[in-house]
């Protein structure tokens, strides 16, 4: 069942539930920072309003710098504001920033411990028709590889609006992910958002009370599936349809992958005996090889890695893509059942 | 600041010192860049005990000028002006890329007060500064930021996509010092990449741009001072300086770039020096 504390969208699973592209969270984010702290100010590199930072613009305009199409230039000049009292928040296609830009976000963010805000957009398989160039699948792994950054992967737009009003009280360089398409709104306003800390989305051990669910058996957990950013939303129908065939799991939203919420991760772990992770990012150093790294030296675990197989993704419908390089509800069901096998 | 000959002796004597201290230095520390060091070390001894408005005892004073180095590899002849500058002790300078030092082998911000940024990696510092220069724009605040860097980072984009971003937001509190000394590791810079017309190039930039003699004193500051009356632009200062000053074997030979001197080459090194020290002193 959904976990009532985490007061979910009401209409998670409905046909007509809210999609919002996770990158608008990021927009309105960073209009109330700005309102709140005249120090922040905000970069761009000719990607105003696809990365929704033209709103902030519009707002402050003096605090709102175009450097045009020069990412290494935007890092670097990021660093020299938050080592000057400023909180600069970057942005642009997480291909270009932190892919283009990696070695200036090293040395002159990370290194250099500049209090820097770095968002990249249009990341995971799902940016759809622009093609494997713009899809960014291996920014997870660059960022947490780093020394000093904080990594948060917002599931939906009200979490990426909380993340950035949150990076701003996270003194030292922070990396949040955003994605292009419209994704299922998953949590509300009152849903807890607290950096460092996973969230249980969904335990089919518990019982719901609210009206919109009906009133189920309860279910063992045999699975916990550990997920983040856009495939939150397909890992809790992929939970809710495999308690229909009457297995149970634990769903945790595993916001911030550095630094990660280990109590929560060995808690589920240790409940259930068995881990899926979901991301839309490569495999190998991604969210799930950041929980493998907590399991294996904490607690072994068995672990099934839903995520990008080793290869670039193409152009086409974020659907049918998130299918054919099996990161849709089937693909999650499937390492779920495989997991339990396992066991 | 006019500069008194009184002065300008004494700013010759303390860049000897600095040179002479940087080449024990470089030899204790066994592997580290010479020649760069010891061309620069003119332009450091000036901004250190003329130019920057500063407080070695306070490194984090809020309205000091900003000295931003970009080719961090030529960090040795910072650290020992600073150390000279007092602050910290020259003792601490056998330390240079020691375990457990604060002296890196490339300067790291965090390790040590005075230094204002993290750099090595070539082409970023000159963003570095303008980031720097806009957030003391925004503050209101009316101290300078200089940045130091190198010719052959001027074969880097990045460096450019800087250059085109202080012309465009007219950084006027920036002031850059081109160390025109035509030597990178691979070569003369002319053959590797080349630069040339480099004046024309800063000047097609929007940049106002001064050149000088990058051991003369008086042309150091006095450009430093014209930078400050320009007020449309951010300015560069191309001081044309010889790699390995004040050694004989050293200068001009790419080959002194990245490696240091062994015992016999510093004590050869340091002769050279104690004789320019005697000449100075005669002309006092």
């Amino acid at each position: 069942m959904l976990n009532n504390e985490a007061k979910l969208n009401s209409k998670i699973f409905d046909r007509d539930v809210e999609l919002v592209p996770i990158r608008n969270g990021y927009g309105d984010g960073l209009v109330i920072a700005g309102e709140r702290d005249k120090n922040v100010v905000v970069l761009c590199a000719d990607l105003k309003e696809s990365t929704r930072s033209h709103l902030f613009a519009e707002k402050f305009p003096e605090r709102f710098f175009e450097l045009g199409v020069a990412e290494q230039n935007m890092a670097a000049v990021a660093s020299g504001l938050g080592i000057s009292g400023k909180i600069p928040f970057m942005s642009s296609y997480a291909a270009f920033s932190p892919g283009r830009n990696w070695e200036q976000i090293r040395t002159t963010i990370s290194y250099n411990d500049a209090n820097v805000k770095i968002a990249g957009s249009h990341a995971g398989i799902s940016v759809g028709p622009d093609g494997a160039t713009h899809q960014a699948v291996e920014d997870i792994a660059i960022t947490r590889v780093m020394a000093n950054m904080t990594v948060i992967v917002p599931c939906d737009s009200n979490e990426a609006e909380k993340a950035t009003e949150a990076a701003v009280k996270i003194w030292g360089p922070v990396y949040i992910r955003l994605a292009r398409e419209k994704t299922p709104v998953v949590t509300t306003k009152e849903t807890p958002f607290t950096p460092g800390r996973a969230e249980v989305f969904w335990d089919s051990s518990i019982h719901s009370t609210s009206s919109g669910q009906a009133r189920r058996a309860r279910l063992k957990p045999e699975v916990a599936i550990i997920a983040c950013g856009t495939l939150v939303h397909s890992a809790l129908v992929a939970a809710k349809e495999l308690e229909d065939e009457g297995i149970g799991t634990i769903v945790v939203n595993n916001h911030t992958v550095k630094p990660m919420d280990e109590d929560t991760i060995l808690r589920v772990a240790k409940k259930t005996g068995a881990v899926v992770s979901v991301e839309e990012h490569q495999i190998a150093g991604g969210m799930g090889s950041a929980v493998a790294e907590v399991l294996a030296k904490k607690h072994p675990t068995l672990q099934e890695f839903v995520g990008l197989q080793g290869v670039f993704g193409e152009s086409g419908p974020p659907d049918k893509l998130l299918k054919k390089y099996g990161m849709d509800v089937a693909d999650i069901k499937r390492a779920v059942k495989k997991a339990k096998k396992r066991k | 600041m006019p500069l008194s000959e009184e002065k300008e002796k004494e700013l010759e004597k303390t860049a000897n010192n600095i040179r002479a201290t940087m080449v024990e230095t470089l030899e204790r520390a066994g592997s580290g860049h010479s020649a760069g060091p010891l061309g620069m070390a003119d332009i450091f001894t000036a901004f250190y005990f003329h130019i920057l408005n500063h407080r070695p005892s306070q490194p984090d004073w809020e309205d000091r000028d900003r000295l931003i180095l970009s080719n961090g590899h030529i960090t040795p002849v910072r650290y020992v002006a600073m150390a000279y500058a007092g602050y910290f002790p020259l003792e601490e300078l056998k330390t240079l890329r020691q375990i457990n030092s604060r002296l890196q082998g490339h300067p790291h911000r965090g390790s040590l007060p005075g230094l204002e940024t993290t750099s090595g990696p070539l082409g970023s510092g000159l963003s570095q500064a303008c980031g720097v220069a806009l957030a003391a724009r925004l503050d209101d605040k009316k101290h300078r930021i200089y940045c130091f860097m190198s010719d052959g980072e001027q074969d880097s984009g990045n460096t450019w996509e800087a250059v085109m971003f202080a012309a465009k937001y007219k950084l006027n509190n920036l002031t850059a010092v081109l160390d025109r000394n035509n030597i990178q590791i691979d070569g003369y810079t002319e053959d590797v990449m080349p630069l040339e017309p480099l004046r024309e190039k800063y000047e097609s930039f929007g940049w106002h741009v001064l050149e000088i003699d990058g051991h003369n004193f008086e042309q150091i500051i006095d450009a430093v001072t014209e930078a400050k009356a320009i007020y449309e632009a951010p300015t560069v200062i191309i001081a044309h300086t010889i790699p390995g000053k004040g050694v004989s074997f050293m200068e001009r030979n790419y080959e002194w770039h990245g490696k240091t001197p062994n015992k016999e080459e510093a004590e050869k090194a340091l002769e050279e020096l104690r004789i320019a020290a005697e000449r100075i002193k005669r002309t006092q």
